[in-house]
């Protein structure tokens, strides 16, 4: 990579080398860039099994009957996948390796405003992941109460919970973290000239996202502590047998796992907020709006977590409430989608494999948003609640809305973070191979559920054998393209073509800095004078 | 960095006042709370704990003297709690 | 690392507030957690957390809520010696603030055991033969004043670990961001003994 060198004398993150060798030269580093590419190995790993299990559910559940595992392991895997896919992966997943390798980049930037405490919480993701896994491995057999831990049964399944329990706990520590750092970075570190509004719109999403990460996550910390104290000290909390309610268990968890829901969807909403106007070359449509409407998302989203306990026995006053704010909180999310759509309109639109990710993720996040309206009204409610229906809105909005984002900001940085190109053909193939297979794989469970079908069952009844057929044909093709998008990734880190420092034309300041970005990012700090998307 | 900040000094007199007004309804909630006031009991210690934390913010956690934001965050963090204790008595007070 | 440190070694004494200021929000957060669980029981069984409420003794809540709103006023105070630069000043304050939070854990020591001896503690016979809103009242007493003990000893050791700095010098009265933050968060563990407070031992 001799040419960046010329371009800025100073040697670039990836080659740097400090006081350490190696791997301890990543695993102690305190560069931000390296600490997001160390979340994206690390989530990477933890995606493969993750997505390994949902594909062995899948082909359990290809035939009624006993396909391939018993009852329990099946009860097992959809709580591991559970809990790996969203505690470790989509949480986390834009902020801690996007957040951290572009926020700085694109405000203008050294570095966070703690680098410590980013590697810190680095750390604490990594025992945290592995408290929580080694549930699987020792003890009374793994854990089998689903992501959710709802109360009685967390306390009551002899199954292994604890390590569970408390690795998601111990997560929510790197979540905060995470989110603290990054406010503290863009009130303090933006670049001179760079006024809120003239501040690139996935910086505002990860300030949106991190405002939630620091105000729900102790909610959830403080749950699932007293899961644990109840588990181990027989304090009453939520045991009906001691004079606790597990509605209330449910209420505080979905007080921080609905916003977490918003904590996964607003940054990729802050990607394809980047991807659009860089590729239609031109402003985007409604920045303000855009801003505005992240703010809202993140404010209201805080006030709907009942939607998920309509049948759980609620006051009717409660339901209406949470199902009139639940359509509210939709309206600015379609916002959003209509300034996207309004950007591209007679734009001179250079399709390129990032944008093609957006695209699909405009398709599939707007089948996510509408079946989640339908969710969200009390009587539709009442006849889908715990059906595959439910599951396909969630893969809809969580896989289809933050997992395209991830992979869409995988493919539109990835020149910026490794200095290479990837091979654009096989991009285009994967993606498309992917797309199929994952519209096969969760579109039959919408009618699935429609007609009755259960979810987290292992068996099911002979009528729903066709659909199932199909869906799990879907998720093979979806698993495959994935092989041929992570292939082709990793196999471009080495040998792709050298990158330009600009090769989209896009006009934040991350692409004003060499490929890959030198160690201190700029060697002078940058003086903002326009708007971030200024194509005129 | 910028030096804007830490040019405002608190004096001693300052929070020995505060202190005598915290301690001062520290006992009279004690007091009120023998009285039996009935249903006003729990109202009238918590009006008296929000005075003494709203004290303890603006004067010993220095957000009086110090800029706008953290009173404001402070202020919607305390707003957010509200909110939620509220939606949450949605289903317990009519269930 | 070493030759890499310049980047880490940029201070902001506004960012290390604003920081702080959002931890005492997690934490605040944290606790309200409990609180929703405290008022929703409380709401459910308010004879029973009448009843168990009597069990305490209000003396000692009053003797610690007036420990840790003078320990405030002294760690608040410190922060004036040290803009004075008054260094001994200011370490005597500090040093009351921790002698008054041992204080209160001392109380809290004689408060606990007692209760012990008297058989009351989660899971004991006793409380299992009591009605359930009792059994919750107590569950909520140990969990509630049990963590904000332990925020007291984090404080503790907080407050210690910048004594040690103030000692060294390392903190004067242009550089003592790290004494103001100790501070804050000594202020957060009062705050919430000040709502523990009433909701435990005055409603009787």
């Amino acid at each position: 990579m001799s040419d960046t060198v010329i371009q800025n004398p100073e040697p670039n993150y990836l080659e740097y080398q400090g006081r350490y060798k190696g791997i301890f030269a990543w695993i102690f580093s305190t560069d931000h860039k390296r600490i997001g590419l160390l979340y994206l190995y690390s989530m990477l790993v933890l995606f493969s099994v993750a997505a390994i299990l949902g594909l062995l559910m899948k082909i359990e559940l290809i035939a009624p009957g006993k396909t391939i595992m018993d009852a329990q392991t099946y009860n097992s895997f959809f709580t591991l996948h559970g809990i790996t896919m969203i505690f470790l992966i989509v949480v986390p997943g834009l902020p801690a390796v996007f957040g951290n390798f572009f926020l700085p980049l694109m405000i203008g930037a050294k570095d966070v405003a703690f680098p410590k405490l980013n590697l810190l919480s680095w750390w604490i993701y990594i025992l945290g992941a592995a408290v929580a896994l080694s549930a699987q491995f020792f003890g009374d057999g793994p854990p089998d109460t689903g992501w959710t831990f709802y109360a009685p049964y967390s306390f009551r399944t002899g199954t292994n919970m604890l390590p569970a329990v408390t690795g998601a706990f111990i997560l929510g520590f790197s979540s905060i973290a995470t989110g603290l750092n990054f406010i503290v970075t863009i009130h303090r570190m933006r670049a001179p000239g760079m006024a809120w509004m003239k501040m690139p719109l996935f910086p505002w999403a990860i300030y949106g996202t991190s405002w939630i990460q620091v105000l729900a996550t102790p909610i959830v910390g403080i749950t699932l502590l007293m899961i644990v104290l109840e588990r181990t000290l027989q304090i009453g909390f939520f045991d009906p047998a001691l004079g606790g309610d597990p509605i209330l268990y449910q209420h505080l968890f979905w007080i921080y796992s609905h916003p977490a829901v918003y904590i996964m969807i607003l940054p990729a909403m802050g990607v394809i907020s980047e991807i659009i106007p860089t590729f239609a070359r031109k402003t985007i449509f409604g920045y303000k709006a855009i801003v505005v409407s992240t703010l809202a998302i993140a404010f209201v989203g805080y006030f709907v977590w009942g939607h998920h306990m309509f049948t759980s026995g609620m006051s009717g006053t409660a339901l209406y409430t949470f199902s009139i704010l639940t359509f509210l909180v939709a309206i600015p999310s379609a916002i959003k989608i209509f300034n996207w759509v309004a950007t591209l309109h007679k734009a001179s639109i250079d399709i390129q494999t990032p944008f093609l990710w957006a695209l699909c993720f405009l398709f599939v996040f707007m089948i996510g948003g509408l079946s989640g309206m339908v969710l969200g009204a009390l009587s539709a409610n009442v006849h889908l609640h715990d059906t595959a229906f439910v599951v396909a809105h969630f893969h809809f909005i969580v896989f289809g809305g933050t997992g395209y984002a991830f992979f869409g900001a995988l493919h539109y940085w990835y020149p910026k973070m490794f200095g290479r190109m990837y091979d654009k053909g096989w991009a285009n193939i994967g993606l498309a191979v992917f797309f199929t297979g994952f519209n096969t794989l969760y579109l039959p469970m919408f009618y699935l559920g429609m007609i009755g079908m259960p979810r987290r069952y292992y068996d099911y009844v002979e009528e729903f054998h066709g659909p199932n057929i199909v869906s799990s044909f879907g998720a093979m093709l979806m698993i495959s393209g994935l092989i041929i998008i992570i292939t082709n990734l990793v196999r471009s880190a080495r040998k792709g073509e050298i990158a330009e420092a600009d090769p989209w034309k896009g006009k934040t300041l991350e692409w004003t800095v060499a490929s890959p970005p030198p160690l201190e990012n700029f060697a002078e700090i940058p003086v903002v004078t326009k708007r971030p998307y200024d194509y005129e | 960095m910028e030096k804007e900040q830490h040019t405002h000094i608190v004096k001693y007199k300052t929070y020995v006042f505060v202190l005598i007004a915290l301690l001062f309804m520290t006992f009279t909630s004690v007091a009120i709370t023998s009285l039996n006031l009935g249903p006003y009991t729990v109202s009238a210690a918590l009006l008296l704990a929000g005075c003494k934390s709203l004290l303890v913010l603006l004067i010993f956690m220095h957000l009086k003297f110090d800029k706008k934001f953290y009173a404001i965050m402070a202020a919607s963090v305390f707003l957010l709690l509200g909110c939620v204790i509220f939606i949450t008595f949605l289903d317990y007070l009519y269930r | 690392m070493s030759n890499h440190a310049h980047i880490d070694e940029h201070r902001d004494d506004e960012g290390a507030k604003t920081g702080m200021w959002i931890f005492i929000f997690t934490e605040l957060i944290l606790f309200g957690g409990l609180f929703i669980v405290y008022s929703v029981y409380r709401y459910l069984n308010p004879a029973a957390f009448h009843l168990a409420a009597e069990e305490l003794d209000t003396f000692i809540g009053t003797a610690n809520t007036v420990i840790l709103l003078i320990s405030s006023m002294t760690i608040a105070m410190s922060i004036s010696a040290i803009q004075y630069q008054n260094k001994k000043l200011t370490l005597i304050l500090m040093g009351v603030t921790i002698l008054l939070a041992v204080a209160f854990m001392v109380n809290k020591y004689f408060e606990w055991s007692g209760k012990i001896s008297h058989g009351i503690y989660p899971g004991s016979p006793t409380l299992m033969e009591a009605s359930q809103g009792e059994i919750l009242f107590f569950g909520l007493y140990y969990a509630m004043t049990g963590l904000h003990a332990l925020h007291i000893i984090i404080g503790v050791a907080f407050i210690a670990y910048v004594m040690r700095l103030v000692v060294k010098d390392e903190v004067q009265h242009d550089n003592f961001t790290i004494l103001e933050n100790s501070g804050l968060y000594w202020h957060l563990v009062d705050l919430i003994w000040i709502f523990l407070f009433p909701l435990f031992y005055l409603i009787t």
